[in-house]
């Protein structure tokens, strides 16, 4: 099994809040993982730091390697914009741009030099949208605005915006939240479609949507990582106690 | 003891309502009376201004003499020279010089009235000896006295005979003072809020200039006036009583309510649409020039025009700077003398005559239009730019 992500003695600060303590993790290639954790967790905050969205919050302090395909994304050579480039990410309220659902796949790509304007964005942009199941619900209202879609639709629409860079990781920040479980499913559908060719890290307060979904589950609590194994293991078998209590609901 | 009537009766409650009518009563009270004042200071203000639209004109036979060429009082009937405006005499000798071929010859023409004459038409005080009045009347009856529409109002200048005063200096002087404060104030402010909003750590020191730029909306506008005549005339010397000047002063004025409202606008647009930019790996200046800024600028806009009607409405920082000049030419470059409309009303409330009165009026008729079709722009501009969420 490949590994895609090293983490190696990760640790946060909020200016005095230590929010992530030495966290210590491999995310493999082609596998959904989730983190789950009650709030506060520091579950986000991990995510953040995989395509280094937290360099944006002031007064933080960020220690350790986070290795994505053998190179350090902290690393002083390397900016920050290009990882986001690389690590794409989906959030928790659907965020479509108000433009329209053309523009809102085609911007990003047109803006790093991927394609140019014409046929070739034209294809991209029905790729995206195909390979995010949205194609034939929207291919005849390409012009209209992305904000006119149902939620779920424009959480779909997010997950083509984000695939059209062409990125390796897909990081999702609690994708389903707002939605209904009919959209939902669709989203989880797609992850399952999607992990083929991503790797797909996904934060959820939603156990079953890990059960369902995720290959791996890492349990975090109070910025600790407590237990990382296969879903199965950490929902049937779980080593730590704290886990366990998590799971079967006992406290959260 | 009487039973209860039903389980919903409540003694307190007739009590509660009457307050609360009460207090209803009274903020419908708080409207009423100020729309009543609106409507009364409306009112008086189209009442006392709208007879400046028309002016009197009198129908005279003109000789051109070689006389009237020195003596243009001798180019009318001598029973005219009293009811005929002096300006319009003085006006004669330029004319026959211009053009000799007028010596002569005679002409009829509509010649403007005396403002006393004009005054009197319009049923208001004035000062005509019992003789003129007569033939006033006279000539009215035969149809030679007139009040037409008063074009000179928009294309003459101020002038010190208030028949033949006009507020084009004004407006020019307006439209020129206006276009520096807006070439300025609108990039600056702009540039600075978005800084302030988007690029900005936030410390001490941006703090320091955040409270400073508030205070600086808040400080009395005949400050800095003071503060244009140091700085811009004292210092650098540029020429008093210009348009460049009062611009400049003006744009110092409107620089806080433009960052201000500018800062407001960038702050309403959601985070999640600077997150969804730099979670797909756009550069900061993409997400402020392609995303933030659009959004926000149909609020940016309004909150602008809204201050550069304000600075259009100002007075005391021009006042400072000189621009209450009499202008009886309207300039036509930047650093020429001028004056602006809020300035020429002062000017005009000042003068003894009592045509002024109804000049005044006028003036204030023409500034408040201009005022309002500004907000009216600045609605439209915002309709017409806003984005569908």
């Amino acid at each position: 099994m490949e590994n895609k992500i090293k983490v190696t003695g990760l640790n946060l600060w909020y200016g005095d809040n230590h929010a992530l303590n030495n966290v210590s993790i491999d995310i493999y290639k082609n596998h959904i993982t989730a983190l789950i954790g009650p709030s506060g967790c520091g579950k986000s905050t991990f995510l953040r730091c995989l395509n280094r969205m937290n360099d944006l919050i002031r007064n933080i302090r960020i220690t350790g390697d986070v290795v994505i395909d053998g190179k350090n994304i902290y690393d002083k050579d390397v900016d920050e914009v290009s990882v986001r480039k690389h690590i794409g990410m989906v959030f928790q309220q659907p965020n479509p741009f108000p433009k329209s659902i053309y523009d809102n796949v085609a911007y990003a790509p047109l803006k790093h030099g991927q394609v140019k304007k014409g046929q070739t964005c034209d294809d991209l942009v029905e790729q995206s949208l195909r390979r995010a199941n949205l194609w034939v619900e929207v291919k005849d209202k390409l012009q209209q605005p992305g904000t006119s879609l149902s939620g779920g639709q424009q959480q779909r629409l997010c997950i083509a915006r984000t695939i059209a860079v062409q990125p390796e990781v897909i990081l999702m920040d609690e994708p389903t939240s707002a939605l209904d479980p009919i959209s939902t499913e669709k989203i989880e559908a797609l992850m399952l479609e999607l992990k083929q060719d991503y790797s797909i890290i996904t934060v959820t307060h939603n156990m079953q949507q890990a059960a369902r979904v995720a290959d791996y589950t890492a349990f975090f609590h109070l910025g600790l990582l407590i237990e990382y194994a296969e879903t199965e293991t950490i929902f049937i078998n779980p080593v730590q106690k704290k886990t366990e209590d998590y799971v079967t609901g006992r406290y959260g | 003891m009487k039973s209860d009537p039903h389980p919903f009766a409540d003694t307190h409650l007739r009590k509660r309502h009457r307050r609360a009518r009460w207090f209803k009563n009274l903020t419908l009270f708080a409207i009423g009376l100020s729309i009543s004042f609106l409507f009364y200071f409306l009112t008086d203000m189209v009442v006392k201004g709208l007879p400046a639209f028309q002016q009197t004109y009198i129908k005279v036979t003109i000789h051109y003499t070689t006389q009237s060429q020195s003596n243009p009082f001798a180019a009318l009937d001598k029973s005219y020279r009293k009811i005929i405006s002096r300006a319009w005499y003085r006006a004669l000798p330029q004319q026959m010089a211009v053009n000799p071929a007028l010596l002569n010859t005679q002409a009829e023409v509509w010649a403007l009235a005396d403002d006393q004459v004009d005054q009197y038409l319009k049923g208001h005080y004035h000062n005509l000896k019992p003789k003129e009045r007569t033939l006033v009347d006279h000539l009215q009856a035969k149809g030679e006295v007139v009040l037409k529409f008063n074009a000179l109002f928009f294309s003459h200048s101020d002038s010190k005979i208030p028949e033949f005063a006009g507020l084009k200096s004004a407006m020019v002087g307006s439209v020129l003072t206006l276009f520096i404060t807006m070439v300025l104030a609108f990039p600056l402010g702009v540039m600075t809020a978005v800084y302030l909003e988007e690029f900005a750590i936030d410390n001490r020191w941006t703090q320091f200039i955040e409270i400073n730029i508030n205070n600086l909306a808040a400080i009395p506008s005949i400050l800095f006036g003071l503060l244009g005549l140091a700085i811009f005339i004292n210092l650098f010397g540029l020429p008093r009583s210009s348009a460049l000047v009062g611009g400049l002063t003006l744009a110092l004025m409107t620089l806080p309510i433009i960052i201000v409202s500018a800062r407001a606008a960038l702050r309403s647009i959601p985070d999640s649409i600077r997150q969804a930019g730099y979670g797909l790996g756009l550069s900061k200046l993409q997400v402020v020039q392609d995303h933030v800024l659009p959004l926000a600028f149909p609020g940016i806009l309004t909150g602008s025009i809204i201050g550069l009607a304000h600075a259009m409405g100002e007075t005391a920082p021009l006042i400072i700077i000189g621009m209450i000049a009499f202008i009886p030419d309207s300039p036509d470059s930047f650093t020429q003398a001028a004056t602006v409309m809020p300035a020429q009303i002062f000017t005009w409330a000042g003068m003894p005559e009592r045509a002024y009165i109804e000049k005044t009026a006028a003036a204030i008729m023409v500034l408040l239009g201009v005022l309002l079709s500004f907000n009216g722009l600045a609605i439209y501009l915002r309709k017409k730019f806003a984005v569908k969420w």
